[in-house]
């Protein structure tokens, strides 16, 4: 079994390996053709297998360990990346990374959480659940952001924020709270883009919106289906059923009107293409960002406004 | 849930049909026995231990209202299980179960009135309607309490006593986390007074937004007031929390409130404020 593959990509994950193992063999000729004949038939069972994930599956695919976190876009994605450190007040949390950086030569201000793929960078990266002093950090950012008329672009990976005994101590809510306040009337355009988990309120204080995007295999939930599966069904072995009573998918979401743009995910996902994912996430940010500062920013403001007032849905 | 949170709206029934059960509640905290009635004209504080009982939103409105002049805002709005939602119980059966047992039709009360005299718009949640969870209809409430203050110009108390997010409702549920902070936002920008309230308890989703968006956080003793739950800090950092961990009195130490008031010196708390905070601007 091959551990960086899920349990259901493990029929691609023989294949891949039979393939690596032919390329490995220094003979000629025939191989070639062996080999391509392997690639073909790999992708028709990539492409069998993805055309129809469960939302559980999905799920997997937004936390996999080989799926690329914020850090792995930054230079690829932007240019002149300039990180900028800490909220002026306690300290410098490391699972929210920003600064000042250029998209297409149009300076920016980026905003990410991150996740960590060593168990080493895991730990500093505290696995990208921040502590009020990241929020509090992304959003000095975002007011500096709004003086100096720079876009607000964000990346959401985060499986929520941190529960800790220090996270309460120093006010978790209210740095969630106070950056839902601030970013509902930002005068600056943002954008945000769930590249993996979009855990919960811990996600949602970076990703108040004007432009909301989702790559095609990451969620965006009110709870993480382990979370639900312990509360409604008192056993966290339930989060494949739990995964699909929430509609967290990028289709679930866009379809309710809950996000704006899905981002296509090369075939297999992100993991099996990174490059082509990278220029995928560049374009639809270019795009996305030469039509939004074209709006000028009171109606900016009242399409955010409006946007915020019609979430939800109910009976008079 | 203790045996007296089970019966408290049974009580409030029955002593008005003079039914003998509940003519006697108990203490959670000090196990004393309370007649009911007395209970009832303490507003649930217990008279022996000074215990703040958690109440329904509409004791809490009565007990915070003056009496005359009460008009509730925006009575009628229920929820439309937008996600189809069902784990062993459908959404759309807890749903109409938590109506029964409340008989509320959500889990957020708003009303127009005054307080001593001052025009103001109450919201106050029931934390008995599935832990007081905050859906679409509580965020829209909310919305309409902010919209009703916005337009007549009256300050906005609220009380909250919620379990957080209502997970039924999916990520709608949490999209009501920014529509509130805009709201509290858009009364800030007209310099309207919003004071918010922290009864037991007040966590995740609505003390992520609103509830600790206020000019002036007010808690009640001893509530539990955070955003991860105490049992879910303690798994993830797998030590012992700290004595009184997540309790008004901790906040208040850590400077995340203002001011903790006895539920009998609310009114007159609030009051004094509001006619603070609205003398030069009213």
């Amino acid at each position: 079994m091959n551990l960086d593959y899920l349990d259901f990509e493990q029929p691609i994950a023989e294949l891949e390996d039979k393939i690596e193992a032919l390329c490995n063999i220094k003979n000629k000729a025939d191989i070639t053709q062996e080999t391509d004949a392997l690639k073909s038939k790999s992708t028709v069972l990539t492409k069998k297998i993805f055309s129809s994930l469960s939302d559980w599956q999905i799920s997997q695919l937004a936390r996999h360990p080989k799926r690329l976190y914020t850090l792995d876009y930054i230079n690829t994605v932007f240019e002149e990346f300039t990180e900028l450190h800490g909220d002026r007040a306690y300290g410098d949390d490391h699972a929210i990374v920003g600064g000042i950086a250029k998209l297409d030569g149009q300076p920016v201000m980026f905003i990410g959480q991150q996740k960590g793929r060593s168990t080493q960078e895991k730990l500093k990266y505290n696995f990208g659940m921040p502590r009020p002093e990241g929020y509090r950090k992304a959003l000095r950012l975002m007011k500096m952001a709004e003086k100096f008329n720079l876009p607000v672009i964000t990346f959401i990976d985060t499986p929520g924020a941190y529960p800790g005994i220090g996270a309460e101590e120093r006010g978790q809510s209210e740095a969630i709270a106070r950056n839902l306040f601030e970013m509902s009337t930002l005068a600056t355009p943002i954008i945000s883009v769930v590249i993996g988990e979009g855990g919960s309120g811990g996600a949602l204080a970076i990703g108040v919106a004007d432009t909301m995007m989702m790559f095609q295999y990451s969620i965006y939930s009110v709870i993480s289906p382990e979370g639900c599966a312990s509360i409604l069904y008192k056993d966290v072995s339930k989060a494949n059923i739990a995964a699909e009573s929430l509609k967290l998918t990028s289709t679930h979401l866009k379809k309710a009107g809950l996000i704006d743009i899905i981002i296509d995910e090369p075939l297999g996902g992100i993991h099996r293409d990174p490059s082509k994912a990278q220029s995928l996430l560049k374009a639809a940010l270019i795009k996305e960002l030469n039509i939004i500062k074209k709006i000028s920013t009171q109606d900016l403001l009242s399409a955010r406004q409006e946007k915020l007032l019609g979430f939800g849905q109910f009976k008079d | 849930m203790s045996w007296l949170e089970k019966i408290l709206p049974s009580i409030t029934n029955v002593v008005k049909k003079n039914i003998p059960e509940g003519l006697w509640s108990k203490c959670p905290k000090c196990d004393s026995t309370i007649y009911t009635e007395e209970l009832q004209e303490a507003t649930y504080v217990c008279p022996k231990c000074d215990y703040h009982m958690r109440i329904s939103a509409r004791v809490r409105i009565d007990s915070f209202l003056d009496k005359e002049g009460q008009e509730e805002i925006a009575p009628n709005l229920v929820a439309v299980d937008p996600l189809k939602f069902k784990d062993q119980k459908k959404y759309k059966d807890r749903y109409l179960q938590a109506q029964k047992d409340t008989n509320e039709k959500d889990a957020l009360v708003v009303k127009k009135g005054t307080l001593n005299g001052l025009p103001v718009i109450v919201a106050a949640f029931e934390f008995k309607f599935m832990g007081g969870s905050m859906g679409s209809v509580v965020g829209e409430k909310f919305v309409r309490a902010a919209q009703e203050s916005i337009k007549t110009k009256a300050p906005l108390i609220c009380f909250s006593a919620s379990g957080g997010a209502r997970m039924q409702e999916g990520l709608f549920s949490l999209m009501q986390m920014s529509k509130t902070s805009l709201m509290v936002k858009l009364l800030s920008n007209q310099k309207i007074p919003f004071i918010s309230v922290l009864t037991d308890p007040t966590m995740g989703g609505v003390s992520a937004s609103f509830a600790m968006l206020g000019d002036v956080h007010i808690a009640e003793p001893n509530a539990l007031i955070g955003f991860a739950g105490p049992r879910v800090v303690e798994q993830t950092v797998r030590e012992e929390l700290p004595e009184g961990f997540q309790r008004s009195e901790f906040l208040l130490e850590k400077g995340a409130i203002d001011l903790i008031v006895h539920r009998h010196e609310l009114r007159q708390q609030v009051h004094t404020l509001l006619s603070a905070m609205t003398f030069n601007n009213g």
